[in-house]
């Protein structure tokens, strides 16, 4: 059973993460709930990148989306919780529909450049529609049901949604839709031979890593009680982007761990010098220029002789 | 608004000094990208650098055109730096691979202008001599941005001569085409890579210094100017030199009489506009066909 390697990983991670606020230790999981919003953010883009291969350079509209969505639902129109952040959820899926129809029409580097413009655009929407989401001062004091006020109630409503969230997108990932996308990004015109609609196949990654985005912007919108117009800019795509290529795109878990590393990283880093981007940039520079694979790359050459074996290409 | 002809006048010629400005950094970005195959994000960067450059050298020796020259000089040297010691091991690699590298370099570069100028706003006043007012009729017009006006058309011209014409342009030509083919001939694509970073580099350095009187230097310049440029090389058409003067000049009306006409959907107009084409055209109004398949 090949395929299920690391199955167990699904039920290890959020069990340990559980764990965190019996620390009692408010820092520590403030910082465990951010991670695990970076990490859905980014596992949802590695579906796209490395199982589809397709590079999207605006991956955080659709976290936007699902940020500002969720917050303008529970605050403005008072909706409920629950509705609010599954209606948030679904706007991103279907925003992502709408856009990557449009999207998976073009390929490599026209396909990051259209992204990207659709990306941008989202920006100067949320950047100029002050009556709906405040421009650019922010959309500020998001409400939070009673039950949520706590630090440690919200984590654990932040792991459960996270926890799920990567259960359903292994099973994506591992289905035969999943292959599927394998095939089609190792080899578009022989699975287009095959019968496979390769251009709706990369339309439903798309519209699926749109949706997790948008469940990890809600999250990210609740926890700060706001959310900003950076969230949606360029910066914030090429952000999740090195968080996956750190971890690496061959394995379903790298990006997760991609996420903490980085973000670790920018925490600690922060509290020597306000030169974190120069960090990041350098830790950028290493990744392209010596460690491709990323992280999980590195941990599979040293804890196996064997040629690496690729999650995304099994 | 529209019914007098002054305005119009002063808003047509606000465009085109606009447009030609973003032209001379884009035909850099577009040059690179035309023979390298690389979208270079750091693109920006190296504008923002241009600009504080020429406000350092122009605070020394007192001349903007001293300015000009040691920003043009500073980005030949790191764009040399740059080129010969990193981006050149990555040329065998994946596209995503270069774009990210480039994004590396914007954030160190972005840093490293921080350290070095801070975070504050600084602005250089119009060059002596071109400080003035032009008097067109009944109205007046800033005497720089006429220059600018009339530098585009000459640079694009310059740029034009230098790849029909010469030598050099007839190798930077046939690296677009068939790097392999001009290696066997005999040729030293290394050295030819390496020229046409620095020059394409300079254009943007150059590009920034141009720029410097016309807004304030701020962090956070280069992120918005890569975006204008990107806007302009997708309407034009990646890697065509008279594509990116083509989409600067439409860029620059579009900015300049969207603020006018449309206020509030200003910011929202540029990005709709690289859409449609890259949705109806992704070669651009001017990119040779078979490019959007070959840009791999």
């Amino acid at each position: 059973m090949r395929g299920l390697r690391g199955v167990h990983l699904l039920a290890v991670i959020p069990a340990l993460a559980a764990l965190v606020p019996l620390s009692g230790s408010r820092y520590l999981i403030d910082l465990s709930t951010e991670v695990l919003i970076y990490a859905l953010f980014a596992l949802s883009l590695n579906l796209l990148i490395g199982y589809a291969g397709n590079v999207s350079f605006g991956h955080a509209a659709y976290f936007a989306i699902g940020g500002y969505s969720c917050a303008i639902l529970v605050t403005t129109c008072q909706w409920p919780l629950a509705a609010g952040f599954l209606a948030a959820v679904a706007l991103s899926g279907a925003a992502a529909l709408g856009i990557g129809f449009f999207c998976v029409r073009l390929s490599d580097i026209y396909f990051a450049m259209l992204t990207l413009a659709f990306a941008m655009l989202v920006w100067s929407v949320a950047f100029k529609w002050r009556a709906l989401t405040g421009g650019d001062d922010g959309f500020v004091g998001v409400r939070l049901p009673a039950l949520l006020e706590s630090r440690v109630a919200f984590f654990y409503f932040a792991l459960v949604v996270v926890a799920v969230s990567m259960a359903l997108l292994w099973v994506v990932c591992h289905s035969a839709f999943g292959r599927t996308l394998v095939a089609v990004r190792e080899n578009p015109v022989r699975a287009a031979f095959v019968g496979v609609d390769t251009r709706r196949m990369r339309l439903a990654a798309f519209v699926i890593a749109g949706t997790f985005a948008g469940a990890a912007g809600a999250l990210f919108a609740l926890y700060n009680r706001g959310i900003y117009t950076e969230s949606a800019f360029w910066t914030e795509s090429a952000q999740v982007l090195i968080m996956v290529l750190l971890g690496g795109i061959h394995s379903f878990f790298g990006p997760a761990a991609g996420a903490l590393v980085l973000y670790l990283l920018e925490v600690t880093i922060n509290q020597y010098t306000q030169y974190w981007p120069a960090v990041l940039g350098g830790i950028l520079l290493a990744i392209v220029m010596f460690f491709p694979e990323g992280l999980a790359g590195l941990a599979q050459r040293s804890w196996r002789r064997s040629p690496p074996a690729r999650g995304g290409r099994e | 608004m529209l019914g007098q002809p002054t305005f119009v006048l002063i808003q047509v010629l606000n465009s085109i000094s606009l447009g030609m400005n973003l032209f001379i950094i884009a035909a850099g970005l577009t040059l690179i990208f035309g023979v390298l195959r690389v979208i270079n994000f750091a693109h920006g960067a190296f504008y923002m650098i241009g600009a504080y450059a020429c406000y350092a050298a122009l605070a020394a020796t007192g001349s903007f055109w001293a300015g000009v020259l040691g920003a043009a000089l500073a980005l030949a040297a790191l764009a040399f730096l740059v080129e010969r010691f990193l981006l050149r091991h990555l040329y065998g690699r994946e596209h995503l691979m270069q774009l990210l590298f480039t994004f590396a370099l914007v954030l160190v570069l972005g840093d490293a202008a921080k350290l070095v100028w801070g975070t504050g706003q600084y602005s250089v006043s119009y060059p002596a001599g071109l400080d003035g007012a032009a008097e067109l009729g009944p109205a007046y017009f800033p005497q720089y941005l006429l220059f600018l006006c009339v530098l585009g058309p000459v640079v694009a011209a310059l740029m034009w001569l230098v790849l029909e014409k010469t030598r050099w342009g007839r190798l930077v030509r046939a690296a677009t085409q068939d790097r392999e083919m001009l290696a066997a001939l005999g040729v030293n694509v290394p050295l030819v890579y390496t020229c046409v970073f620095v020059a394409g580099s300079v254009l943007a350095g150059v590009g920034g210094a141009l720029a410097a009187p016309r807004t304030a230097l701020t962090p956070g310049m280069d992120a918005t100017i890569i975006v204008e440029c990107f806007i302009v090389v997708i309407i034009g058409g990646l890697g065509s030199l008279w594509g990116s003067f083509l989409g600067a000049l439409i860029l620059g009306f579009v900015t300049v009489f969207g603020a006018v006409l449309a206020p509030e959907a200003e910011i929202v107009l540029p990005y709709l506009l690289m859409l449609a084409l890259l949705l109806w055209r992704p070669r651009g109004l001017l990119g040779r066909p078979g490019t959007e398949e070959r840009g791999r």
